[in-house]
């Protein structure tokens, strides 16, 4: 499996938070955030993660970049094993991979300016001396256009979509092959959406960069990415092409999902199968036995209750985890 | 106008029929939710007042009406959705007890009967299990949820009119689906006046009868829902329209991005709103405002170069 284009290999990650009672913070429970987990990255592209709240999207993330350090599984980074590696070499492999955050109003510290912002991480790692930094850091306001001279202004003193690019600035500032980026348009209007979206696009192809884009909103997650891979209670259910996935949707819950998006456009949207899935996502505490989606399935049959489907690639680069594909 | 003050709306008209819904769309901050708040007469005063204007509820004005009168079409007349669950729920009552005391109060029920209506209200908007959940407080339901108990309050009144003001902005789109299929038949089968309020024009080609495209406090364009998406006529709302990723479209297509950010509402200068961010913008539109006409049958626009807006962008 192993190709030479692979930039991230994730094999079987788990990642489960214990749920905790009492003085003494007993483990009573787990939440099975992140349930055996696999899939490749290409070097280049861009690879979609969605779901609905709280299916594992943002954990899988962290796991990835080791900001949560997984229960079980592999994550190699260009064949370095992340999970079995920790402080320098870590830090160092670190530098490689960044992450854009959602809210672009809660991860930007208002005590300090944005061109420092944008300009810490080199000062972090001792990466410039005390006159390449002014330059630098202009240049780092410019590739995400904005304008150098607003690097002596506070947060507040931008606008949610600048903010999300000073974000963007700040997590290129260490040139990383790797980002991951959490939802970085869902608090956006939607004017500023697009732009963000294409900005986002224009850096990927100027500078070779590779992106996990994660978001709930379908229509974002498919523009914008190569390959997208659809996540229920903590499991992969289906991982395919961006246009495949519109076409030709294999798993259930992934019908039931693309066809809640309404389009905007009334002619189409009303010529379209509607598949209403009923009832809401159970905990992932305690997931329902066999396959998880069992519960709210319309096409549900007699072993899906008792065995876990595993992900099968159906036809080519097409994977499905469904009893009936 | 003085120092401080701003125009949330300005000079908006629009009107609703009965059994008919109609959207109010706009990015944020461009007055959508105080349009909503004067209709119930709930804009916060000091610091908000209505400076003018009608709004006619069955021939009667409800600006004109007693406070008293007020408070009667509010419980048991116009329903609305609230855009914060959680701000609208009274955390120290289970949902039964909510639910059969707005019951009691407005519609006058006994004791009995407004529990069993309680309970039908619940098991109405979807909540699975709706015997037991009923014994809950509103910390116990996730988002979705809390926004399906919103929507039974919304309805306790058996409203003429339901406003929801971005009722499912924080739920998941399987979840939206639902909300707005409840809400959908309801106007359906009971004929409920629907004003849904949103900044997703994707929710709103599904759902709707007619669209209101708002900036900056001023109506822009106004038109049936499929000639809005077909045929729109204001830059702004073609704009929007084309800056949208759709799942029907191949997806290369590039986004057309409107540039630049809306204004700020303290700072508005005179003539057009959009017209900074407009590709169409002629000297006319910076200094005056284009009143609203009407272009076709139901169509109102309010811009000086609609006639042009089908070369700028072409919506499929
Ligand atoms: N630090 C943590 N401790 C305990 N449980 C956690 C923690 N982080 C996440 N979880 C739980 O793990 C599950 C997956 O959460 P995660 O944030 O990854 O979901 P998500 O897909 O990103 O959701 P959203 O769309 O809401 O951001 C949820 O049930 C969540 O409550
Ligand atoms: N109580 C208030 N005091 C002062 N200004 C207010 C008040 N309420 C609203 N505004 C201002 O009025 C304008 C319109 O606000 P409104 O809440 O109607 O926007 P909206 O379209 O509902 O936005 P959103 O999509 O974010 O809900 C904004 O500029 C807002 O800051
Ligand atoms: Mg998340
Ligand atoms: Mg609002």
């Amino acid at each position: 499996m192993a190709e030479d284009n692979v930039l991230v290999d994730v094999q079987g990650l788990t990642m489960y938070f214990p749920v905790t009672a009492g003085v003494f913070r007993r483990k009573v429970a787990e939440v099975r955030a992140v349930d055996d987990v696999s899939f490749q990255i290409k070097k280049g592209e861009t690879f979609g993660l969605v779901g609905e709240s709280g299916c594992g999207k943002t954990t899988t993330g962290r796991a990835i970049l080791q900001l949560y350090r997984p229960t079980a599984g592999k994550v190699f980074f260009e064949k370095n094993d992340l999970c079995k590696i920790g402080g320098e070499e870590l830090r160092r492999s670190r530098r490689n991979m960044q992450l854009i955050f959602q809210d672009p109003y809660a991860s930007l510290d208002p005590r300090m300016t944005a061109g420092n912002i944008i300009g810490e991480p080199l000062r972090v790692h001792g990466l410039v001396k005390g006159s390449e930094f002014q330059e630098q850091v202009a240049e780092l306001f410019k590739l995400v256009e904005l304008e150098p001279r607003m690097a002596d202004r506070f947060p507040h003193e931008f606008s949610g979509g600048q903010r999300q690019r000073i974000g963007i600035a700040r997590a290129l500032a260490l040139r990383p092959k790797l980002i991951v980026c959490d939802e970085p348009v869902s608090a956006l209007d939607v004017s500023i959406q697009a732009q963000i979206i294409m900005l986002l696009e224009r850096l990927r192809e100027e500078l070779g960069l590779t992106y996990i884009f994660i978001a709930h909103d379908l229509s974002v997650v498919r523009y914008i990415s190569d390959r997208v891979a659809v996540m229920y209670l903590g499991k992969i259910v289906e991982i395919t092409g961006s246009d495949e996935l519109y076409d030709n949707p294999m798993h259930p819950y992934t019908q039931g999902l693309l066809s809640a998006v309404p389009i905007p456009n009334p002619r189409v949207d009303r010529q379209r199968k509607r598949i209403l899935l009923t009832g809401d996502v159970p905990s992932p505490v305690n997931p329902p036995p066999g396959c998880h989606f069992n519960p709210r399935c319309f096409a549900v049959k007699a072993g899906c209750k008792e065995a876990e489907p595993e992900l099968k690639e159906v036809t080519k680069g097409h994977w499905v985890a469904c009893h009936r594909a | 106008m003085s120092e401080g003050e701003l125009k949330a709306v300005d000079g908006l008209s629009y009107n609703v029929k009965k059994g008919e819904s109609v959207a109010i769309v706009g990015e944020s901050a461009c007055g959508k939710s105080v349009s909503a708040l004067s209709i119930m007469r709930l804009i916060p005063y000091p610091p908000g007042i209505i400076v003018g204007g009608e709004i006619i509820f069955k021939g009667q004005d409800l600006l004109k009406v007693s406070e008293t009168e007020m408070r009667h079409i509010r419980g048991n007349r116009i329903g609305m959705i609230f855009q914060e669950p959680m701000t609208s729920l009274n955390p120290v009552l289970t949902i039964e007890l909510q639910l059969s005391e707005t019951l009691q109060l407005h519609r006058g029920l006994d004791k009995n009967a407004a529990g069993e209506e309680a309970s039908k209200l619940i098991k109405l908007v979807g909540i699975p299990d709706a015997a037991k959940r009923a014994k809950n407080y509103p910390h116990q339901f996730s988002g979705g949820m809390q926004q399906r108990i919103m929507i039974a309050m919304g309805l306790s009144c058996n409203p003429e009119l339901l406003i929801c003001d971005e009722p499912t902005t924080s739920v998941d789109v399987t979840v939206q689906a639902q909300l707005l299929e409840i809400i959908d038949n309801l106007r359906t089968q009971f004929g409920t006046a629907v004003i849904l309020i949103t900044h997703n024009l994707g929710i709103v080609a599904r759902y709707v009868d007619r669209v209101n495209v708002m900036y900056a406090g001023k109506m822009m364009e106004s038109a049936p829902t499929d000639v809005i998406y077909s045929e729109p006529r204001h830059p702004y709302t073609a704009g929007l329209l084309a800056s949208v990723p759709r799942l029907d479209l191949p997806r290369k297509r590039k986004l057309q991005v409107i540039p630049g950010l809306p204004p700020n509402l303290a700072r508005l200068v005179p003539g057009c709103p959009f017209f900074p961010r407009c590709k169409l913008a002629i000297e006319k539109c910076r200094q005056e405002m284009p009143q609203l006409e009407e272009i076709g049958p139901e169509h109102r626009v309010a811009c000086y170069r609609s006639a042009d807006v089908k070369e700028l962008v072409r919506v499929d």
